[in-house]
């Protein structure tokens, strides 16, 4: 197992330790265990942190070059951008829905081929990190902001409804909620329309033209749209609440599938195939 | 020394037994004097609340002292020793100290992690120290029942959610819209309720307050009150828009608010939510009302399902409680126990012996040439000059063990001779920050 490897699946242990850690907390309420649970994720996220760095000398490249590296990328953006917020929130209920997500890629991450890739000079631009910087950035804000769709759609039931459990005095109120809905999108939105104008200007540069509607452009614009007309609900005629919500989600939803399945079943430049210049 | 509770409370006596018993906050010292006079008493402290009377004391003679105890509750009020036997109970030793944690700790409650019952126990200490019934180990005692409930209330979230309608309201507002800080209130009719929901919110931040009534004049009175702004009743759904919540109780025999009526306020309110608490019965707002998106309907009986749910989540805080309380108990326990003559006497000799010992080995080791009998008569004299030294500290230590006051020799001598005991410095520790906070 090389350096790299191995330092990847301390950081999985790392995030799956927080993750149980988060669970416990909110599940039994022992503030504690959240309190340990965000020094572990910090440290989770420094190996990680070395991880992409003793890839990025091994590989000679952005290690984001195939499906591998992009959701170990992924997921350390979500730490980041999750210690982020919570740096000024402080809610341990969004690690226990941010982490195991975090999990769940790093698993799929550690499934899939993680070979090192040969240099290409096609990724040899400045264009490409800061291409796939904005978008994943971009990304995990909005993985934050579905996170925090779907604790709002559990607090909103629960309150609509009138059962009262123990979830109830764990979730944080509709109102704080609502309020990382927004921040999110009002960072997220710019993020990724610079993502998409950054790769727009890099493959212009590299295949020579600023659109090609493979199947991730398409993807990527659709969902673009997606939260655009979000945006404009929001600042405009005050959608929020339980609506921005499920924006939130579906929003989030989009961006996986064209992160996984577009990837895996569909072949495009984006694709990684194409990126390691296989046919 | 043994700690002796005898007492009764809202679990073994009904309200007109308690109210003959209880003793009037006012009048504690004689009552307090009376307890001492009885002869196996050391050290006495009198609670009484409206939900129970307790006495705690101290005495080397549990059995007896129980039997006086319980006799002075009949006589002191007049009631015959019969009349209270069945209602009464009494602890010792540990189960005593786990009975008052528990009590100081809202365990006991009838309404679990209630705050008020630390309060009062600290004003009953109050008194035991003004007219000096309390001692040494009751000193101690309290004190670490204050901590131990201190550190119930703060490790456990046994107090945190609200166990009355009023406080359940003014919860589930912070669940809705975070701070209340920049929200406002329509008071819509009157009724007790309705105004002391509107204080709890006016309390927790809220700051501005619309009230509306039938009669204008009483509108404009509760107004006043609450520094708000009074509403014609006519038209108070022209400013629906502007607030946030809505408490409701009119005698209206109708719904006064409709379904059409409010999707169109939150139209106008560009979907901010809203929170409605219906007070009245009947009902003053349509249920289906709860349906529409970012409106929150809650009627008298949805508010008390949130209180026995709270309930039910402080009894499972409760356990968590009751553990650190065992934990709690032996370190007391502990100290207790060491405050006995004997064992002190015991280790202070111990003490003396250790000292003596390896001086006298250092000294030996160094004197070469040195006959058995002379190395024996060495031992012989430091073994004089500290049973002479211990001679009359330990008369004195068991003197006192037959004197109201001989704990605090005990503990004297522990402390000057550093003696092991687990906790008094912790005691001591404890009464200090106590003290601090009072």
């Amino acid at each position: 197992m090389s350096t790299n490897i191995l330092l990847f699946k301390i950081a999985l242990l790392f995030y799956f330790v927080a993750t149980i850690f988060f669970l416990v907390d909110v599940l039994t309420r022992r503030e504690k265990f959240g309190k340990a649970a965000r020094w572990i994720l910090v440290g989770g996220f420094l190996v990680h942190l070395s991880t992409l760095v003793v890839r990025y000398f091994e590989a000679g490249q952005t290690p984001v070059a195939n499906l591998h590296e992009a959701l170990s990328f992924f997921a350390w953006t979500i730490v980041a951008i999750y210690l982020l917020f919570d740096f000024r929130y402080k809610l341990a209920i969004l690690g226990a829905f941010v982490c195991p997500l975090v999990v769940v890629l790093m698993i799929i991450g550690s499934a899939v081929p993680n070979q090192v890739q040969p240099a290409n000079p096609l990724l040899n631009s400045w264009w490409f990190p800061i291409h796939v910087s904005l978008a994943f950035l971009g990304h995990a804000v909005f993985a934050l902001a579905a996170a925090a769709g779907i604790i709002y759609l559990l607090q909103e039931r629960g309150l609509k409804s009138k059962k009262i459990t123990s979830l109830y005095h764990r979730l944080p109120s509709l109102e704080v909620l609502d309020t990382i809905n927004y921040r999110c999108l009002t960072f997220g939105f710019p993020l990724m329309t610079m993502g998409i104008i950054s790769g727009a200007v890099w493959a212009n540069m590299a295949w020579g033209g600023y659109w090609r509607w493979d199947p991730k452009e398409t993807w990527a614009l659709i969902t673009w749209f997606l939260y655009a007309a979000l945006l404009h609900g929001r600042m405009t005629i005050g959608w929020r609440g339980r609506r921005a919500a499920i924006f939130a989600i579906i929003g989030f939803a989009c961006l996986l599938f064209s992160l996984l399945a577009v990837n895996l079943l569909m072949s495009a430049e984006h694709s990684y195939k194409a990126l390691q210049g296989l046919p | 020394m043994n700690i002796i509770v005898v007492g009764l409370s809202h679990k073994t006596a009904p309200v007109d037994i308690r109210e003959k018993v209880a003793f009037a906050p006012t009048a504690m010292q004689e009552p307090l004097h009376q307890v001492m006079g009885l002869s196996t008493v050391a050290e006495a402290v009198i609670v009484s609340t409206c939900n129970r009377v307790e006495l705690y004391a101290t005495s080397r003679d549990v059995e007896s002292c129980v039997v006086q105890l319980k006799r002075f509750m009949a006589d002191y009020h007049a009631l015959s020793s019969e009349e209270l036997e069945d209602h009464l109970y009494d602890y010792h030793g540990e189960e005593a100290i786990r009975h008052v944690f528990r009590v100081a700790s809202s365990l006991d409650s009838m309404v679990l992690g209630e705050p008020q019952i630390l309060g009062q126990i600290k004003t009953a200490y109050g008194y035991a120290t003004e007219f000096k019934t309390a001692g040494l180990i009751l000193n101690r005692f309290l004190h670490k029942a204050f901590s131990v409930a201190k550190r119930v209330r703060t490790e456990t979230e046994i107090a945190s959610n609200a166990v009355s309608v009023s406080f359940a309201a003014v919860e589930l507002a912070r669940k809705i819209f975070g701070g209340l800080d920049d929200k406002t209130v329509m008071l819509i009719g009157a009724g007790e309720m309705c105004e002391l929901a509107a204080k709890h919110f006016i309390n927790n931040g809220v700051s501005s307050v619309m009230v509306t009534n039938r009669t204008l004049e009483r509108a404009e009175k509760l107004a006043d009150e609450f520094n708000g702004r009074p509403i014609p009743f006519e038209d108070f759904t022209e400013y629906l828009h502007q607030v946030d919540i809505v408490l409701t109780s009119t005698g209206a025999p109708n719904f006064i608010l409709g379904h059409q009526k409010m999707e169109e306020v939150i139209r106008k309110r560009k979907n901010r939510p809203m929170f409605l608490i219906d007070i009245a019965v009947p009902r003053d707002i349509e249920p289906k009302v709860n349906d529409i998106a970012n409106i929150y309907l809650y009627d008298v009986d949805d508010l008390q399902e949130v209180v026995s749910a709270n309930l039910k989540e402080r009894q499972k805080e409760a356990k968590k409680a009751e553990a650190i309380i065992d934990l709690e108990i032996g370190q007391f326990y502990r100290w207790l126990g060491n405050l006995d003559v004997v064992p002190t006497i015991v280790s202070l000799r111990k003490k003396f012996e250790e000292v003596r010992k390896s001086e006298v080995d250092k000294t030996l080791s160094r004197l070469n040439g040195l006959d058995k009998k002379e190395k024996k008569s060495i031992e012989a004299m430091t073994s004089a000059i500290i049973n002479k030294l211990l001679h009359q500290p330990i008369s004195m230590l068991k003197q006192s063990e037959d004197d109201s006051g001989g704990d605090a020799y005990v503990d004297a001598v522990r402390a000057l001779f550093d003696l092991a005991s687990p906790d008094p410095d912790a005691a001591a520790e404890d009464m200090r920050s106590e003290d601090e906070e009072s």
